[in-house]
């Protein structure tokens, strides 16, 4: 059962929780995986890990590799901590990140918005002053946190090699100097 | 908006069902007793309201997020025997679900009539913000995609919703600090508010950032309280001491798609709103049009906005200059939480803002006006604040409003209700 501490928490994956087992063991692998939906006539890729296809709700799928890049679709920037290890981290940025891999299939507004922190390219939790560089439109790649054998997340970090936008669509309102 | 339905209709029981009588604690911070204590209290304040005897209840139902005491113990001790109970898992768009499922209960004729309640110390116990025991709990299953993130709290859950508003569609903090600022001047005119304090757009913007886009006072209060009320059939309603609200319409826990991760679905600043006003609209008779008085749930300031613009109150994306414009004001065209709200008044999932409104539809509401040798409020429709010669904060002339419940961006429920 992949258990490990990771920022002041127990994180559990269950052995009976057979698509997460899966998940998390492509991601300690750093090798990024989804679930492709095994009905030839539909073959959609879903986030997050599930246990039928929210298109067809066909049972059988396989887990196939995806791109993990992709552009920040909207996030959340954490001053005030709620859980304990991570108010040292603070502030700290909640990314959802649009992939470029089914951006908009099967129909306009759907995508693939996979969650993460904003991290640096070795796995560090952001700088404030990297935070500040991050916003809606920035490119991303994926980054992974080990945390145990069979266990680690993705974060999301600026991907060195894609076009970032000049200035990405930051928060209007800087506030007492935050 | 309006629907080609004949309002006369026996459809979706609309109008045959009422609210009673409504009750609720102080809000406090450190009740100093069970949810047990607090949910007797608030059932038996709307049993008083209504002047109804214990043995005329038989059913009864709750919600909670295991913070609570359920029916069983509550209805023991107030000499409750039940027909039919319920105790649900859930917070925010449960009130308005949970009316609905009543009235399924006695349309079935499990029972005859209901009490709802919830009861929380949402301070002094489990607080609703995550702060305490809760933001220990080991992470597992599908939350490892979620609070491995340190994305857990409800402001932090739905941030990336109320950014992409402004993102989408200019909407400023400016703007949305607006939906604070009247809701604290309506809690001016309410002696039950746990925050009293009228304030400022500056206020609000310049308080501590908790999570961007929300300061400290864009986020609700917590608080220790129970709230009640008791649902019967039309046939029943008039024979209690007061004007019944009755029931035109109502929906439950109506969810936008990809409900397991809604961002999977966009656009994402969206909510269930957009769904919810097919329904409900439908089930009522009537459209948003008709809606004299709002109570949209205000767990943040952005709760409020967006769903006043998926259920159509105005055009999509114009919620910012909705909510800034002075309608939802006490003497504006269309009030929104008369009583202050979750921002202001206290926590309670919802339900106080439906005891609110029955209170208005009475034109009984408990502001700072006389009270005239018949126990009637006589109201001065002066919505200045108490030491300003004002104190009120009755909807004159009220006969429809609505509540717009919030579980989540992704989750909602509604409830339409007239004067009887």
């Amino acid at each position: 059962m992949p258990q490990g501490d990771y920022l002041g928490m127990t994180l559990t994956v269950l052995d009976l929780d057979q698509e997460n087992l899966a998940y998390f063991q492509h991601c300690a692998d750093h090798d990024f995986h989804l679930q492709q939906c095994a009905n030839e006539d539909c073959g959609l890729i879903r986030y997050p890990p599930g246990t039928a296809c929210p298109w067809c709700s066909g049972r059988e799928f396989n887990w196939v590799p995806v791109d993990a890049r992709g552009t920040v679709h909207s996030y959340g920037e954490v001053h005030h901590a709620i859980q304990p290890a991570f108010r040292e981290r603070a502030p700290y940025m909640i990314l959802l990140v649009e992939l470029d891999t089914q951006s908009g299939v099967p129909t306009e507004h759907e995508a693939l918005r996979v969650a993460g922190n904003l991290v640096d390219a070795d796995g560090n939790f952001a700088t404030p002053d990297l935070v500040k560089q991050v916003g809606i439109g920035s490119r991303m790649r994926i980054v992974f946190a080990d945390v145990a054998d069979g266990l680690a997340l993705p974060h999301w970090t600026l991907d060195e090699d894609g076009e970032q936008p000049d200035a990405p669509w930051r928060y209007p309102q800087e506030v007492n100097g935050v | 908006m309006t629907t080609d339905i004949d309002a006369t209709a026996g459809k979706y029981l609309r109008d045959k069902y009422a609210i009673i009588g409504v009750g609720e604690t102080t809000y406090t911070r450190g009740s100093g007793m069970t949810t047990r204590a607090l949910g007797t209290w608030a059932i038996k304040n709307a049993m008083d309201d209504a002047g109804i005897p214990a043995s005329e209840i038989d059913g009864m139902m709750s919600y909670s997020g295991n913070d609570s005491t359920a029916s069983p113990m509550l209805a023991g001790d107030l000499g409750i025997r039940l027909n039919f109970y319920m105790d649900v898992q859930g917070g925010g768009s449960s009130s308005e679900a949970l009316i609905g499922l009543a009235i399924g209960a006695i349309e079935a004729g499990m029972c005859e009539t209901v009490v709802v309640f919830r009861s929380m110390n949402g301070y002094s116990q489990v607080r609703i913000g995550g702060t305490g025991a809760r933001a220990s709990v080991p992470v597992g299953g599908d939350a490892l995609h979620s609070a491995a993130y340190g994305w857990f709290s409800a402001g932090q859950n739905f941030s990336p919703t109320f950014m992409r508003h402004m993102y989408d569609y200019g909407t400023t903090p400016e703007q949305v600090a607006m939906v604070k600022v009247i809701h604290s001047e309506h809690a001016s005119n309410n002696p039950k508010a746990y925050y009293k304090q009228r304030v400022t757009v500056e206020d609000v913007v310049n308080s501590r950032m908790i999570c961007k886009p929300l300061h400290l006072l864009d986020c609700c209060v917590e608080t220790d309280n129970a709230t009640a009320l008791i649902v019967t059939s039309v046939d029943k309603a008039y024979d209690y001491a007061n004007t019944p609200a009755r029931i035109l319409g109502v929906a439950g826990r109506v969810c936008k798609p990809r409900i397991d991760m809604h961002f999977q679905h966009g656009p994402i600043s969206t909510v269930a709103g957009y769904y919810i006003k097919d329904l409900i609209y439908r089930n009522a008779g009537l459209g948003p049009q008709d809606i004299q008085c709002t109570g949209a749930y205000d767990a943040f300031t952005f709760t409020s906005m967006l769903q006043l613009e998926d259920y159509g109150f105005c055009e999509k994306g114009e919620g910012g200059d909705y909510v800034s414009s002075g309608i939802m004001r006490l003497g504006g065209e269309r009030p929104n939480n008369t009583s202050g709200g979750h921002l202001c008044e206290g926590y309670t999932h919802g339900m106080n803002m439906i005891i609110e409104n029955v209170r208005q539809l009475r034109g009984q509401v408990d502001d700072y006006c006389p009270v005239d040798g018949n126990g009637n409020k006589q109201h001065t429709f002066n919505y200045a604040e108490p030491s300003a010669g004002g104190g009120c904060r009755q909807v004159p002339d009220v006969e429809i409003t609505q509540n717009l419940g919030w579980a989540m961006p992704g989750t909602g429920s509604s409830l339409i209700m007239r004067k009887g």
